[in-house]
């Protein structure tokens, strides 16, 4: 097969198709949505999704209207990995077998946190293994929202949900978030990123990469969702910018084993800057955020320690 | 308008791409972004930023807010580096 | 044409070859497993060109053959009990999404207790999913409507997927004689899958949608509808295959049924045993015959009632019950097929729970039973041969 051009995007070429179209019923201001319609910009055309039930899919998929400019199926919650994988067995044989034109087309699974990291962990993890030639993103919006914004395993420490409020016996989610991209990355897959809606391009770009490499490929995109993380409309943007700045959310690629840290130079800034914008935040007591910021600051220094162990050479 | 279940494709199929965009969203909003033309350097960070991929380059090569889809949530303005978008109330 | 002795297993999969098959997606689970194993040595040999998943679970088996089917692929997956349960949200999803594929389910009771011996429990559980569904009494009839299935869901006057019962070891482990069909006339008669929508970046669409209550009562009746109509289409592939070779298969088929006072009705290999009963009986003079169903959904009324026509008492052989309630779900069915209509009186044998063997004498036995059952009254139904 005829190797695909490699993309890089810039603001020089960057494309001015959507494939995710406006009228979905997403909330103002969601970054969930912003995320997915530039990855779909990335994607382009030759693409075919299948999602998982959640925020994405019911924002785009009101019968009988939908926000899709590619072929896209929803199955089920928790099997979005499986669907994908029989996309892409069937365009292997059908291309094989001489039924259908011999042309690359990016097979990419979108779910969100939960139906990645807890009922959708089993499929996702079998598809990897098998080692499928397909994208599968993670759209990471901490919570069930699209239910009404109840906790998943990765919902960060401390934030309020519906199902992990505080009160007399809690102070909200007591857990750390469960690491779906180290999940990922113990698959032995050749690609793994995390991206932030906050910078688009390297969001296109890993999304762009992840499609373009052959096998299985994941990139973990963080989504922030105003209304779930109480904060106002407008600050989608800023949160997903501090979340990186901060550490909170490192950008990092994952190509064949070795790493590669994305992040904007400089020191990492406090994570109270982050979580003080955000409501689910609100009811932290100093304790609290100064663990987070242990924790935070711990994880980040592991994170440079395995980069600079197995260091990406281009 | 309600289909008749003769009407409906098999599985409920939707073979039309795109025709979430018949519905006007900027229904929601109650505000609305107003742009400064003497401060935009035409960066296009609005157009990247908006969720909607409501906003377009019109022939000037200023970025424009689709009113029929924009839902008011004040990212382009808040996100805009030369501080040329303000959010007006409607109405 | 050429015959051969096959464990019913491997005759599934040699059909599977035969139908030229795109995906399989399977997961090992007693008694299906010879299936899975063939097919995989099969596709490791180049004998069939498809893409053989080893997925990690039943639910995500399904999940591959629809995503497959969804691209125009033709897509094969089996499973039994437990495994079906696990599938069993998606076995609804397959059908309602109207996405052709056929499934072998080598029956296997749910449990608990744990057992991989057969009757129908499993497949009662997916009664009412929307497949079409066949339950076949031997192993030529389970290579036979592999090929039957797939050109009778991809039928765009169908959509539905089809699936064959097929009793876990009685027909999954035993060697039978089977007929294997030349290449030529599977290839005629099974030309490649054309499907009606597919997933093509050429002409997106978008399937899966979600349905408001203002509008979802509509797509279901389509559904209901499709299933129904979809009679008509599995009478006419069968009887072209009857043409083709020979065998033609009938929603129902009926033994000694003219004169029939008392009926055996069996659904699946079980009815192989009580024929043997009936022929014996017979042989003594009694007016009994038998009836075995073997389309179960959509549910041959007129056939049933046709053939059933004189028959004053029926004996439905169950291989699931329902419990708590009126009985196993064949005899209910088949009560409600004579409602408030002159028909048969029903008595109801629980039969082979958990592949409890039946031998010609059991039948013989039941048919003594049955007089004084029918004085009990239709709720009440007979776990035949329970130690008490």
């Amino acid at each position: 097969m005829k190797e695909l051009e490699k993309i890089r995007f810039t603001r020089k070429n960057l494309p001015r198709e959507e494939y995710f179209f406006p009228g979905h019923r997403g909330c103002q201001g969601c970054g969930e949505a912003l995320a997915l319609r530039l990855a779909m910009k990335a994607l382009g055309k030759d693409t075919i999704v299948a999602s998982a039930t959640g925020c994405i899919e019911i924002i785009s998929s009101p019968f009988p209207e939908t926000a899709w400019g590619v072929p896209w199926i929803h199955v089920a919650f928790e099997n979005t990995a499986a669907v994908i994988s029989g996309v892409e067995a069937a365009l292997k044989v059908l291309t094989r077998k001489g039924r259908i034109p011999e042309k690359r087309i990016f097979c990419v699974g979108v779910a969100g946190d939960g139906g990645t990291a807890d009922i959708g962990l089993q499929a996702l993890s079998g598809a990897l293994e098998r080692g499928h030639d397909i994208l599968y993103l993670c759209f990471d919006n901490e919570a069930y929202m699209n239910t009404g914004i109840q906790r998943s395993s990765a919902t960060p420490f401390g934030a309020w949900t519906t199902t992990s409020p505080p009160g007399k016996k809690a102070k909200g989610q007591m857990t750390w978030k469960k690491n779906l991209p180290e999940i990922a990355i113990a698959h032995n897959i050749p690609y793994v990123a995390t991206a932030s809606p906050a910078y688009p391009y390297d969001l296109m770009n890993k999304v762009r990469r992840g499609a373009e490499i052959k096998g299985p490929a994941y990139v973990h995109i963080f989504s922030p969702c105003p209304t779930g993380w109480r904060c106002p409309s407008n600050l989608s943007i800023e949160v997903a910018r501090l979340a990186v700045e901060t550490g909170v959310f490192p950008l990092f690629e994952v190509i064949e084993g070795k790493w590669r840290i994305n992040q904007p130079k400089g020191e990492l800034k406090p994570v109270e800057d982050y979580l003080k914008l955000q409501g689910r935040f609100r009811h932290l007591d100093e304790e609290t955020i100064k663990f987070i910021q242990k924790r935070v600051t711990e994880e980040w220094e592991k994170l440079k320690k395995k980069a600079s162990l197995f260091p990406y050479e281009e | 308008m309600k289909l008749s279940w003769r009407e409906i494709k098999p599985g409920a199929v939707i073979t039309e791409p795109g025709s979430s965009r018949k519905l006007r969203t900027g229904d929601w909003r109650s505000e609305r972004p107003v742009v400064d033309k003497e401060k935009c350097n035409k960066c296009g960070m609005c157009y990247i930023f908006c969720p909607e991929g409501a906003i377009h380059e019109n022939e000037e090569g200023y970025f424009e807010s689709d009113l029929y889809y924009c839902k008011g949530c004040g990212l382009c303005a808040h996100e805009c580096p030369q501080k040329a978008i303000k959010m007006v109330p409607e109405g | 044409m050429k015959r051969v002795a096959l464990e019913g297993s491997i005759a599934v999969a040699e059909a599977v070859k035969q139908a030229n098959v795109d995906v399989i997606a399977a997961y090992p689970i007693t008694p299906q497993t010879h299936i899975v194993e063939k097919l995989s040595e099969i596709v490791a040999s180049g004998e069939l060109d498809a893409e053989f998943v080893p997925v990690e679970s039943e639910h995500s088996a399904l999940s591959v053959c629809i995503g497959a089917s969804a691209c125009g692929a033709r897509a094969f997956t089996a499973t039994s009990g437990p495994g079906l349960a696990l599938m069993a949200e998606i076995v609804f999803i397959a059908s309602s999404m109207r996405l052709p594929m056929v499934m072998v389910l080598c029956n296997r009771t749910l449990s608990a207790p744990l057992s991989i011996w057969n009757d129908h429990s499993d497949a009662m559980l997916v009664r009412d999913s929307g497949w079409i569904q066949v339950f076949v009494n031997s192993a030529q009839e389970a290579y036979d409507h592999v090929f039957l299935g797939y050109r009778i869901s991809e039928d765009h006057r169908v959509l539905i997927p089809y699936m064959i019962h097929m009793d876990g070891f009685f027909l999954t482990h035993a060697i039978e004689p089977v007929e294997l069909v030349d290449q030529e006339l599977i290839d005629r008669f099974l030309p490649p899958y054309k499907p009606l929508y597919r997933l093509d970046p050429s002409d997106p669409v978008t399937m899966g949608a979600f349905v408001m209550p203002d509008q979802y009562a509509e797509v279901k009746k389509a559904q209901d509808e499709a299933l129904k109509s979809s009679y008509q289409v599995i009478l006419e592939v069968w009887e072209k295959w009857g043409e083709l070779t020979g065998r033609f298969y009938r929603p129902v088929e009926g033994f000694y049924l003219e004169d029939a006072e008392y009926a055996f009705l069996s659904v699946g290999s079980y009815g192989e045993v009580a024929q043997e009963a009936v022929e014996f009986l017979r042989g003594k003079g009694k007016k009994v015959g038998l009836l075995k169903l073997r389309l179960w959904r959509p549910f041959p009324f007129e056939e049933l009632r046709k053939a059933l026509r004189g028959v004053k008492a029926l004996l439905v052989i169950d291989r699931a019950i329902c419990p708590g309630g009126p009985g196993g779900p064949v005899a209910l069915e088949v009560r409600s097929a004579f409602y408030q209509m002159d028909g048969p009186r029903v008595v109801d044998f629980i039969v082979g729970i958990a592949g409890r063997d039946t031998t010609p004498e059991d039948y013989v036995k039941m048919f003594e039973m049955a007089p004084e059952l029918l004085e009990k009254g239709p709720e009440n139904y007979v776990f035949y041969g329970v130690k008490e």
